[in-house]
């Protein structure tokens, strides 16, 4: 309709800004946790991840380990700060600048670039803005050197290390594996048994349909926190107890009233003509669901497939409830929440880059499918 | 045995059981029990088809009955023993819970959620979907804002852990605060009720993007007729949003509005993961799970307080239902 006279485009330039700012809102968030979990531990902690290109003011620890060499009773050390062992990698990419010095971790970047100051052995100092220093000392300084405290601009760092560490030394790795191994079954059965279900309670006649069709309708709005405590008793009577087998059920169970009531809505849908047709053509019930409404269906599996991933895959409460809280059975949300919150409370690279592992498989899934599960949502809840 | 070969078990045997049970139970329907030949052929075929019906639905009813009905008198009748499940205290679990303060505090804060989530999310999902319904690059804003829907509960949390942290060079908010000239880093979890909200904006961020999309399809099905004819009429653009646009779409409104509402009583992951509960921000999901493995009776007392909380949207959501078969 945007022919129709009385359009204002002035009005279309402030929605144009407005729904920018609403996109940038929605996807700030996300960006940072997704800009946090490349960068360096020390850099996280020293600026803002919306400042990760620039480089940051950094505090580091080494030793002036030049070759000393005589003058007259002195030893003199003289070298680049910046190129002495223990920060030597850091600064390889290109130049920067020292912002100030010291002796000590209490005050290490108290004295300013190109001031001398006086060391407990009465040896002298002095670190310039380009890096280079001298040390005068009457005594031996040995192989290794001093002590020097420094501050300077470093370079943006983007590394895979919290990768590494997140997928090889937290067990990550294994808790990955254990979601998949909840998921998958638990998605993809409970739609063989909805799909039999929602057929008979579309297109099929018996006494009762609709009562059962209500009933469906209530279930989906069971609390599950109902559920937690009888199925987990239950399960341990019948000597399940917690394990992937009780978990698998329980998501079954869950899933199925949502499972139910889409296809169904989508079932009705279909055309009669066709089955009815098949019908005349001597087709039993069996052959129809399988030969005609299960592949004019496929839309509508898969979008509760979708859904019943998605769900299964974020679980936190069932996974909680009916695995054990062992290490060898966590999946990874459990194993967010329960234990790198906890454990990695502080180290915030870490935690990015396990949120991120977490949520990269469905957002993979979700942008590839995200018709179907446009159209699902849409037969849920759109007459 | 490696879980993903049990898992792999699983499906084969879960998959296989299934559609083996399905096709035997036909067969042996139409051969064995009632046989479409001999002197009975009709009434065989008739009987066959009457009792088909409730072979399809079996499992599904047999899973839910047991998954979903069992609990819901399960749970009562164990909120009604003490923690150990042995004596029997009546309401004495309901009664300890109503003398609790952090019961009390927790079912304010719920009653809260399902106030302000719901209301926000929908406003935000309309006020979306009509801003960007005639826009160019809609389609792909629109699944910007949805993407959240992807992100578990406890991704979300971490998500927004970063923009609420304390320290100024993690959180954004304390970041903006700094730059205005605060000194102190504040941590916006800790601010009394105010705290209840910040955790409420991660459900509406996330759930924004399903009340858009159900609602822009819903503002797309609109007859254009009533909107030109409103526009000849000299109707300003606010004017047609909400006396033409809106008053049709309403049924779809109050779905997505239930639905989330419905969501809103069952998360708990948010406050399990941004708080535990602490600085007054229980809610009863989180709550009960601070009894559950620990008192079986309190737990399901809470429990079943959730439930009755959820049941006049599922009465409305039956009468729907009703409706529409008809």
């Amino acid at each position: 309709m945007d022919n129709i006279a009385g359009q204002k485009s002035s009005l279309s330039i402030v929605t144009n800004i407005a729904v920018f700012v609403i996109v940038l809102a929605w996807l700030i968030p996300t960006v940072g946790l997704f800009v946090s979990s490349f960068r360096d531990r020390d850099q996280i902690s020293a600026s803002g991840w919306w400042v990760a290109p620039f480089s940051v003011e950094l505090t580091y620890r080494t030793r002036a380990d030049a070759t000393p060499t005589r003058d007259g009773d002195a030893y003199v050390i003289e070298g680049n700060i910046f190129e002495s062992a223990e920060v030597r990698e850091v600064f390889s990419s290109g130049a920067a600048t020292i912002a100030g010095f010291g002796l000590s971790a209490r005050e290490p970047d108290g004295i300013a670039p190109g001031t001398e100051t006086v060391d407990r052995d009465g040896g002298t100092l002095t670190v310039f803005e380009d890096g280079s220093y001298i040390y005068r000392t009457l005594e031996d300084p040995g192989a290794s050197g001093p002590r020097v405290y420094f501050s300077a601009m470093t370079p943006p760092e983007f590394t895979l290390d919290n990768y590494r560490t997140v997928l090889t030394a937290d067990n990550m790795d294994r808790a990955f594996i254990n979601t998949l191994t909840v998921t998958i079954p638990a998605t993809v059965i409970p739609i063989l048994i909805a799909a039999f279900a929602a057929y008979a309670l579309a297109w099929m006649e018996f006494p009762g349909r609709g009562l059962l069709i209500a009933t469906v309708v209530g279930l989906l709005v069971v609390p599950l926190q109902l559920a937690l405590v009888p199925l987990l008793n239950l399960h341990n009577q019948i000597g399940i107890g917690q394990s992937f087998v009780g978990i698998w059920l329980a998501h079954t169970g869950f899933g199925l009233p949502l499972a139910i009531y889409l296809l169904r809505n989508y079932m009705v849908g279909l055309p009669r003509d066709i089955i009815e047709s098949a019908k005349v053509d001597g087709a039993t019930d069996f052959q129809i669901f399988t030969k005609i409404i299960l592949p004019l269906s496929f839309p509508a599996l898969a979008s509760f497939a979708i859904f019943q991933f998605l769900w299964t895959w974020n679980d936190l409460l069932v996974a909680k409830v009916f695995l054990p809280s062992t290490g060898d059975s966590q999946v990874m949300t459990v194993k967010i929440a329960d234990d790198l919150l906890g454990s990695r409370g502080g180290d915030w690279g870490i935690l990015a880059t396990a949120a991120f592992v977490s949520i990269a498989v469905p957002l993979v899934v979700f942008f590839s499918m995200q018709r179907f599960l446009v159209r699902g949502l849409l037969a849920g809840s759109v007459k | 045995m490696s879980p993903i070969i049990q898992g792999l078990i699983t499906i084969v045997i879960g998959v296989g059981g299934c559609v083996g049970y399905f096709y035997l139970a036909n067969l042996v329907l139409d051969k064995v029990i009632f046989p479409a030949r001999g002197a009975n052929i009709g009434r065989n075929i008739n009987r066959a088809n009457q009792i088909r019906p409730w072979l399809f639905l079996f499992p599904a009813m047999f899973a839910l009955g047991l998954y979903l009905m069992y609990p819901v008198i399960g749970s009562f009748v164990r909120s009604l023993y003490d923690r150990a499940g042995t004596d029997f205290v009546g309401l004495g679990n309901y009664a300890r819970l109503a003398q609790n303060p952090d019961f009390r505090q927790a079912f304010l804060n719920n009653i809260l959620w399902a106030l302000v989530v719901p209301a926000a999310t929908t406003f935000m999902g309309l006020l979306i979907a009509q801003l960007t319904d005639r826009l160019r690059w809609g389609a792909f804003a629109k699944s910007l804002i949805f993407m959240p829907m992807a992100i578990s509960f406890v991704g979300a949390s971490l998500i927004w852990k970063f923009v609420y942290a304390q320290d100024p060079d993690i959180g954004i908010i304390n970041a903006i605060r700094a730059a205005f000239g605060a000194t102190e880093g504040l941590d916006p979890l800790q601010i009394p009720f105010w705290n209840n909200f910040l955790l409420m904006a991660i459900l509406i961020w996330i759930q924004t993007g399903f009340s858009m999309v159900i609602l822009s399809a819903a503002l797309r099905g609109i007859p254009e007729e009533t909107i030109e004819a409103a526009i000849i009429d000299g109707a300003n653009p606010f004017q047609v949003f909400f006396k033409i646009k809106v008053p049709q779409i309403m049924g779809t409104i109050v779905v997505v509005w239930t639905t989330v509402t419905i969501l809103v009583l069952k998360v708990f992951d948010i406050v399990y993961t941004m708080t535990g509960g602490n600085y007054g921000t229980e809610i009863l999901p989180s709550f009960m799970m601070d009894f559950m493995f620990r008192d079986d009776g309190q737990a399901t007392a809470v429990a079943f307080v959730i439930m009755l909380v959820v049941l006049p949207v599922m009465i409305w959501n039956i009468a729907q239902a009703r409706k529409e078969m008809r």
